[in-house]
């Protein structure tokens, strides 16, 4: 018999009204605390400013229209805004790297204003390519999932990046890439289920 | 080479599986590959933040941060309980948000219609951090049970909505506390996505008498118990070049 440890408390959905509790303006209060995670940098944090814009859709190609999607990342020199992070004393003025946001309840896109994030390193003392890390929450999700967003105009850095190279289909990688659009613009849609789902992680 | 920790595994076993047909909202919303199993890095092991000074001074009190001319209407609890990680240590400082119905069963949402009254004095919304020993603590009311749109009758027991964060962001969870002894939970399409019923066991929060204000309101406690963490070895040290 293995050495028994408590279990892990289950995951249970997040239900369809989410954001009374993670983002209560959106769920209409008027009477609502400050909202967490509403900017994942301030107007002093150490650029560059990018925009990522998205929709989710399930298997049946549908827009969803009631997920949470938050995101952490590291600043623009890979510094993460936490004491585990051995450079944090460095990281960028005004910057948390948590954000929060939703997808639109009309038609499932949501949109990030954020710092474009620099490498930080991996396990093995090497240098992960930039990503953003996502987790997502909604209605008819048991429990919740993790991704990376990358960038395609990183090739040098994607094409080392160890998790990137751990995606067995090649064609699969592409799921985890924002597509630049010109003046810091990304897109980045993600698939739930079905053609060209997401490559989701167990981390 | 330098000690340092990871956290352990999710045993995804106490979980709910993405596909669980019997809760229809799954079946075109769980992804069907499976997942990609990666080794945790800094973006793993760190995650956000969040002091005193994000919190207003009710936000842990439902039946206080949104009354606009009263109390709510309801039983009046506290729920409480201790985060602790599969290793048994507390963690400390975490952020812990929850959202629930009002006592009729009705979410002050803009997407919620169902025929049970808005209460005025009733928001919903709580939020705390646990304390040194990973102590958090609630006071509301005890929210309805509710009917969704599943099978032509199907409920949703009594629960309360929650968010934790833990230290990293591996340990990021959302779950719902239920309610000991509550008689839908055999028919809850939701609860009954996990497979085993030692683990939705341990989403039953027991009554705590021993907790609850005489004349005032009763208690319930719900411990929380985040991925445990590990000591590691690592050949490099994380921080890298």
């Amino acid at each position: 018999m293995p050495l028994p440890y408590p279990i892990e408390t289950p995951s249970q959905t997040a239900g369809p009204f989410l954001h009374i509790g993670l983002l209560p303006d959106v769920a209409g209060h008027d009477r609502h605390p400050a909202v967490l995670g509403r900017a994942v940098a301030g107007p002093a944090a150490t650029g560059p400013w990018i925009e990522i814009v998205g929709r989710v859709t399930d298997g049946t190609g549908a827009p969803v229209r009631d997920m949470l999607v938050e995101v952490w990342q590291a600043d623009a020199a890979g510094i993460y805004n936490h004491p585990a992070d051995p450079r944090v004393a460095d990281v960028s003025p005004d910057f948390t790297g948590f954000g929060r946001t939703h997808t639109a309840f009309a038609d499932g896109s949501f949109g990030i204003k954020t710092i474009k994030p620099g490498r930080v390193p991996a396990r093995s003392g090497t240098l992960q390519a930039p990503h953003l890390s996502l987790w997502l929450a909604a209605r008819g999700v048991n429990i919740g999932l993790a991704t990376r967003l990358y960038f395609d105009d990183e090739a040098e850095a994607n094409a080392s990046d160890p998790i990137l190279n751990t995606i067995e289909a090649e064609a699969r990688r592409e799921t985890l890439l924002a597509r630049s659009e010109g003046d810091g613009r990304y897109r980045f849609d993600i698939r739930l289920q079905g053609d060209n789902e997401t490559v989701f992680l167990d981390v | 080479m330098s000690v340092t920790w990871d956290f352990m595994e999710r045993d995804r076993r106490s979980h709910p599986p993405a596909y669980t047909p019997d809760y229809k909202t799954t079946v075109a919303r769980s992804p069907r590959q499976p997942l990609l199993s990666v080794e945790t890095s800094l973006s793993e092991l760190t995650g956000p933040t969040f002091g005193h000074h994000d919190l207003g001074p009710l936000d842990h009190d439902l039946l206080r941060n949104h009354a606009v001319d009263g109390d709510p209407i309801g039983e009046r609890i506290i729920v409480h309980g201790r985060v602790t990680d599969q290793s048994g240590r507390p963690v400390p400082g975490t952020l812990v948000e929850v959202w629930q119905a009002n006592a009729g069963g009705r979410y002050r949402h803009v997407n919620d219609r169902y025929l049970a009254p808005i209460d005025p004095n009733f928001g919903g919304c709580g939020r705390a951090l646990t304390d040194g020993d990973g102590y958090y603590r609630f006071r509301t009311v005890k929210p309805g049970a509710y009917p969704f749109r599943n099978y032509a009758n199907s409920w949703r027991m009594a629960h309360i909505h929650f968010s934790i964060f833990g230290a990293g962001f591996a340990q990021r969870l959302i779950t719902q506390m239920y309610f000991e002894g509550d008689p839908l939970r055999s028919q809850d399409p939701i609860a009954q996505t996990i497979p085993d019923a030692a683990a939705l066991d341990r989403l039953m929060a027991p009554l705590d008498l021993g907790a609850s204000l005489p004349l005032d309101c009763l208690a319930y406690r719900f411990d929380i118990v985040l991925r445990g963490r590990r000591q590691t070895f690592f050949e490099n040290r994380p921080e890298g070049a």
